[in-house]
């Protein structure tokens, strides 16, 4: 039924969603959801700019600071490209480390979503436990690594810490712990009532769509297409580790949930795998000084989807460019699509389901508004014209 | 209703939240907290100032009468520091509660004891 007139509804920088700030410019007719703007930029931070104020050790740390959640995917990505333009291998046994903390945050980052999503579907229930069984995976990342956020393991030509023998049997400990509850939440899931009817059908993404529009990790996984980097470009161990990609047919919020549920099972056999078959031998290459004029590219299947980084070097100690391409920018145009013909109330678990990170994504062009001209500045010329106008404002 | 059997068994147990000011649990070992300076060892070549990553290491002077100033606000716990030293003169602590009102006493200087 239409109500023969659209109104425009603006949700956000300030939402009920997300705790993260963007803003998106709903049309509606009625109840439903006819055409969906978004507007990004609000939240950024510049980070691309200051990798070029900072030598390659200095931008590990940077790295890292890109996102909170996915701190070990970012720096892995980082360390891949610059190793790609020294020519350097990691050795096999920090690329074993890589896998477990890349799989361990795999589960922390997918357990702390599927607790949003049930939030969002105002469930608190069930997102108090989901959160109390997560600390058992931070704990643990905590005990490899020293912090339980940012890890710091990663760095140019290996890892800096080596997982001892010592914490191994709390490391499985944890994990058969986490196997277990998980297994019972994905029962629960299927099983609950409030889950089905807020997500059932909700958020429907066609996988032709989803291909078309490019999405990536679980959202496109979702709708039924097996697409892994972890699989089709395998890099640290992941071609020594045997694992299934998991889909789901599902297509809507529900499916999304199921391959992350799914997700977490799968990356806790291979952290078994990958505990039972590392090699020994040294951690870590060392890094010459200088790095070599050129270009690279380096992917790497975050949590939330797959991460591209790309560095440019000019020969110096600091790199001439860095592009950081993260996975919520890559689904933006198919959360666009999953929008349309849902109802109002549908907003914050539709726009939760494909897990965004608007600080990791945000970027922003610099536009003549006279001349209808972009342009962009390098960081002199930008600080200059922030001394220059004192009274500077972003329009 | 698969959730409600688990909130009842829950309901008889303790709550798994610590009370953290009255409770605390110790860091694990290999914590990374609050570098600390061994200023017998440190030579003064200024390599931990030029490669922290935030900027929150100052050194005045070199060799044997350098100073060292800690920014402990503007300090990330990564470590680079302490593993970039050549005399292994920084060790990481395993306190975490930094948090001040005021910016000036959160810095800690170190040096040479005659």
């Amino acid at each position: 039924m239409s109500y023969g007139s659209i109104v425009k509804v603006p949700f956000g920088p300030q939402h009920p969603a997300l705790k993260e700030p963007e803003h998106f410019l709903f049309e509606i007719d009625g109840e439903i959801i006819v055409n969906v703007k978004p507007r990004i930029g609000y939240n950024h931070r510049g980070i691309e700019k200051a990798f070029e104020r900072r030598t390659y050790i200095q931008n590990i740390y940077l790295a890292e600071r890109i996102c909170g959640i996915c701190s070990d995917a970012h720096t892995t990505c980082y360390t891949q490209a610059i190793e790609d333009l020294l020519g350097l291998d990691a050795p096999p046994r920090a690329r074993y480390i890589r896998v477990i903390v890349a799989e361990l945050e795999r589960i922390h980052s997918h357990s702390l979503w599927l607790g949003i999503a049930v939030h969002e579907i105002g469930f608190d229930t069930f997102f108090m436990y989901l959160w109390r069984d997560r600390e058992a995976v931070m704990d643990i990342l905590e005990l490899i690594s020293g912090n339980r956020v940012h890890y710091a393991m990663n760095t140019i030509g290996g890892v800096r810490r080596d997982i001892t023998p010592e914490i191994i049997p709390k490391i499985i400990r944890s994990l058969d712990f986490l196997e277990k509850r998980t297994k019972y939440y994905m029962k629960a899931l299927r099983s609950e009532r409030t889950v089905l009817k807020r997500t059932v059908d909700v958020g429907v993404l066609k996988p032709k769509d989803a291909v078309e529009l490019c999405a990536v990790g679980p959202t496109l996984r979702a709708s039924g297409v097996k697409n892994d980097v972890r699989g089709d470009d395998p890099y640290a161990a992941y071609d020594e580790i045997p694992f299934n990609i998991v889909t789901d047919d599902g297509c809507d919020v529900f499916s999304r949930m199921l391959v992350r549920c799914g997700e977490i099972l799968e990356s806790i056999n291979m952290i078994r795998y990958a505990l039972d078959h590392m090699p020994s031998g040294m951690l870590r290459v060392r890094m010459p000084m200088a790095v070599k004029p050129g270009e690279a590219v380096s992917r790497v299947e975050a949590p939330r989807g797959e991460l591209i980084h790309y560095v440019k070097s000019n020969g110096s100690t600091r790199p001439e460019r860095y592009k950081v391409r993260s996975p919520t920018l890559a689904n933006i145009p198919a959360l666009c699509r999953m929008f349309i013909g849902q109802h109002v109330a549908d907003i914050p678990i539709i726009l939760a389901g494909i897990d965004p990170c608007f600080a990791c994504m945000d970027r922003l062009v610099f536009i003549d508004v006279k001349t209808n001209k972009r342009k962009s500045l390098d960081f002199e010329s930008f600080s200059e014209m922030v001394r220059k106008q004192r009274n500077f404002r972003l329009a | 209703m698969a959730i409600i059997a688990e909130a009842i068994k829950w309901l008889l147990k303790h709550p798994v939240t610590i009370k953290y000011p009255f409770e605390r649990e110790a860091p694990p070992k290999g914590f990374r907290g609050r570098p600390v300076w061994d200023m017998h060892r440190c030579i003064g070549c200024g390599l931990c100032s030029r490669i922290c990553p935030s900027g929150a290491i100052e050194i005045i002077g070199r060799g044997q009468e350098a100073k060292i100033k800690h920014y402990v606000d503007r300090c990330l716990f990564c470590g680079q520091c302490s593993e970039s030293c050549p005399r292994n003169a920084i060790k990481l602590m395993n306190d975490f509660e930094h948090a001040r009102y005021n910016r000036d006493v959160m810095i800690y200087e170190y040096k040479r004891e005659t």
